[in-house]
């Protein structure tokens, strides 16, 4: 199956800035793609390349199997969703709903039903007349979708449609949006720098450095095998140690500062493995600590409980483990019956070996 | 109330500017010739002169032409200017925009006397009521850039980009979303072009040709002496017109800024 959107060595430069250094990426149809990144690492720039309105300085872009590159954003089979949601304020809900259909020429009354069709779609059914700026922020999120979605575009994309809401609301809206992706089987492109909606949200994830990608795959592969030490710290909380990478026979083995020495599986170097000091990488959930009485058959080291942050759900230890100078954060479950330790508390922890990535980046 | 050192100065001030100006409808309406109390008692006389005043008739007509036109061209050449200030990579805008606001700050009397030089030696025209147009546009367009950057300024960018996303070419977003959104400060502009024109004196008074406007025909009066009642009259109408148009201005610069749904930060009343 051919992708959807094909870019192809795309750069972008602004006089001497270069934004965009060699984008490859193809985005299939029906996917759930995220471009995540810090700002500044032009992923917006990415995306208003493939909307049309930069034009990239070398590359290819091919949207459907054609070349856009001579396509002005009006012609392109994309809409978009503004960050600031661009509602027109001098228009009426259903006015802006429909201003997309202004050229097409179906007739009136089925261009007013797709209107009322497009605003039940986003649950702002009886919304129609309301005058645009009077609603709130969730509510002009969805009718800039409600906006974009009637066109029935090839492709949605989204530039951090969530940012400018409220915690509670921006959860609710991401199982929306999940569920309106998979209900109008469009591809939706995300741009975002929050790295936990990206990972809720998205089939793929791009995440982008300094106008690069750095890792493209699916959540959990860049989650559990971020392939640098950069995709690992932007992505969750990770731990990482000092050690050593060298092969024995055809045996990775690691040797992690305060931990020990162990044997990793080939996809736990995802990023290649440069014999030598490295840096290992290891996640807060993977790591345990032993209350008393607990035992296991995993390997452990002791350290002494140097900083406690309760969550309500989850209690966050940093321990401090003998040769290592920064402490280990360590995430517990607060289970019926586990005390929340004290700070100055000696305890045990456990970990795995297969819970270990191998960062040479 | 306390009558500390500021209230006073701030009634002092406030007299100076205004006492002037309540003396016009005073004189206005004074059955006398002479300028001075005690009042002699109400008349409209002097307004019904006005009524009659032939010449005085023409010099109106010459001012409401002029500013009419004035207002039209400065606001078109302002609303031109206006949007490019808000694109966002044209080189040079910055020293080019300011260049354009430099005659809100240069003597009107440069301009006047520089442009009949242009008008008389360059090009040799005869000067008519088109000159003292071309002269009041380049003292009007600087205003109407201020106000019209207001409003182009508080419009979010994603605006025109959203429509061109939604299947509108490059003008139809400008005619559908932005040039609706800035009506507010077209009419403000409109408005205040209009007045600076009608209310000009230095430039028209070089650059008019044999139909003086309503200031410089006014002017003229001021060496008869029993003509003071007239001019009282007609600047009592003249104040009313103005406060008139400037609080209708006020008014749609505010409906801007609502409609637009921004917070006020500025404006002439």
């Amino acid at each position: 199956m051919t992708a959807l959107i094909q870019l192809r060595g795309i750069h972008k430069h602004y006089g001497d800035y270069h934004a965009l250094r060699g984008i490859d990426l193809e985005i299939r149809q029906g996917e759930f793609f995220s471009l995540l990144g810090p700002s500044g690492c032009g992923k917006t720039t990415l995306l208003r390349t493939i909307a049309g309105f930069e034009q990239p300085s070398s590359g290819s872009l091919m949207i459907d199997g054609k070349d856009m590159a001579a396509v002005p954003p009006n012609h392109r089979p994309t809409n978009m969703v503004f960050q600031s949601y661009a509602i027109f304020p001098h228009l009426t809900v259903a006015q802006n709903v429909g201003f997309g259909l202004r050229r097409d020429p179906m007739p009136k009354d089925q261009r007013a039903k797709a209107v009322v069709e497009a605003l039940d779609m986003v649950g702002l059914g009886g919304y129609g007349n309301r005058a645009a700026h009077a609603l709130s922020g969730g509510q002009r999120q969805r009718v800039a979708l409600a906006r974009a979605l009637i066109l029935k575009p090839k492709v949605l994309l989204l530039d951090e449609p969530l940012s400018a809401l409220d915690k509670k609301l921006r959860e609710n809206m991401q199982v929306e949006l999940i569920r309106l992706q998979r209900n109008v089987g469009i591809t939706f492109i995300l741009v975002t720098h929050d790295q936990e909606e990206a990972l809720v949200m998205s089939d793929r994830i791009a995440v982008m450095f300094e106008g690069e990608i750095g890792q493209m795959a699916d959540p959990e592969t860049l989650y559990r095998r971020p392939n640098s030490r950069r995709v690992a710290e932007f992505i969750g909380k990770m731990n990482l140690l000092p050690g050593s990478v060298g092969m024995e026979g055809n045996r990775i083995v690691v040797d992690v500062a305060g931990l020990g020495r162990g044997a990793v599986e080939a996809d736990q170097a995802p990023g290649g493995v440069a014999p030598g000091q490295t840096t290992v990488g290891i996640r807060p959930e993977t790591l345990s600590i032993l209350f008393a009485g607990e035992t296991t058959d995993r390997r452990v080291a002791e350290g002494v409980v140097d900083e406690v942050v309760y969550y309500g759900d989850m209690t966050y230890y940093d321990v401090r483990i003998p040769g290592v100078d920064r402490p280990l954060t360590i995430s517990m479950k607060n289970l019926i019956g586990r005390p929340v330790l004290d700070v100055g508390t000696a305890t045990k922890v456990a970990w795995d070996e297969r819970s270990l990535v191998v960062l040479s980046r | 109330m306390k009558w500390s050192a500021l209230r006073v100065y701030a009634v002092i001030y406030l007299a100076f500017l205004y006492a002037p100006i309540i003396l016009l409808p005073l004189f206005a309406f004074n059955d006398a010739s002479i300028i001075a109390f005690p009042l002699a008692g109400f008349s409209t006389r002097w307004f019904e002169q006005l009524w009659t005043t032939q010449a005085l008739h023409q010099a109106l007509r010459n001012s409401l032409f002029i500013a009419t036109l004035t207002a039209i061209f400065a606001t078109l050449l302002g609303t031109c200017a206006a949007r490019a200030g808000t694109m966002p990579n044209f080189p040079g805008k910055r020293g080019l925009l300011g260049f354009v606001m430099l005659p809100l700050v240069l003597p009107e009397i440069v301009i006047a006397v520089a442009l009949l030089v242009v008008v008389r030696q360059v090009l040799d025209l005869s000067l008519s009521n088109w000159t003292v147009i071309a002269a009041h546009t380049v003292i009007a367009v600087p205003f109407s850039i201020a106000i019209l950057n207001g409003a182009f300024q508080n419009l979010d960018p994603s605006f025109e980009e959203a429509a061109m996303d939604l299947g509108e070419t490059r003008w139809g977003a400008f005619r559908l979303v932005t040039l609706p959104l800035v009506v507010p400060g077209i009419i403000s502009s409109l408005l205040i072009c209009f007045i600076i024109s009608l209310d000009d004196f230095v430039v028209a008074q070089f650059l008019t040709g044999s139909n003086p406007t309503m200031p410089v025909y006014i002017y003229g009066l001021t060496r008869f002496v029993d003509a003071l009642p007239l001019i009282m009259a007609l600047g009592t109408v003249l104040v009313t017109i103005s406060v008139t148009l400037l609080v209708i201005a006020e008014y749609f610069r505010r409906r801007g800024v609502a409609r637009a749904g921004l917070k006020d930060t500025g404006g002439f009343l």
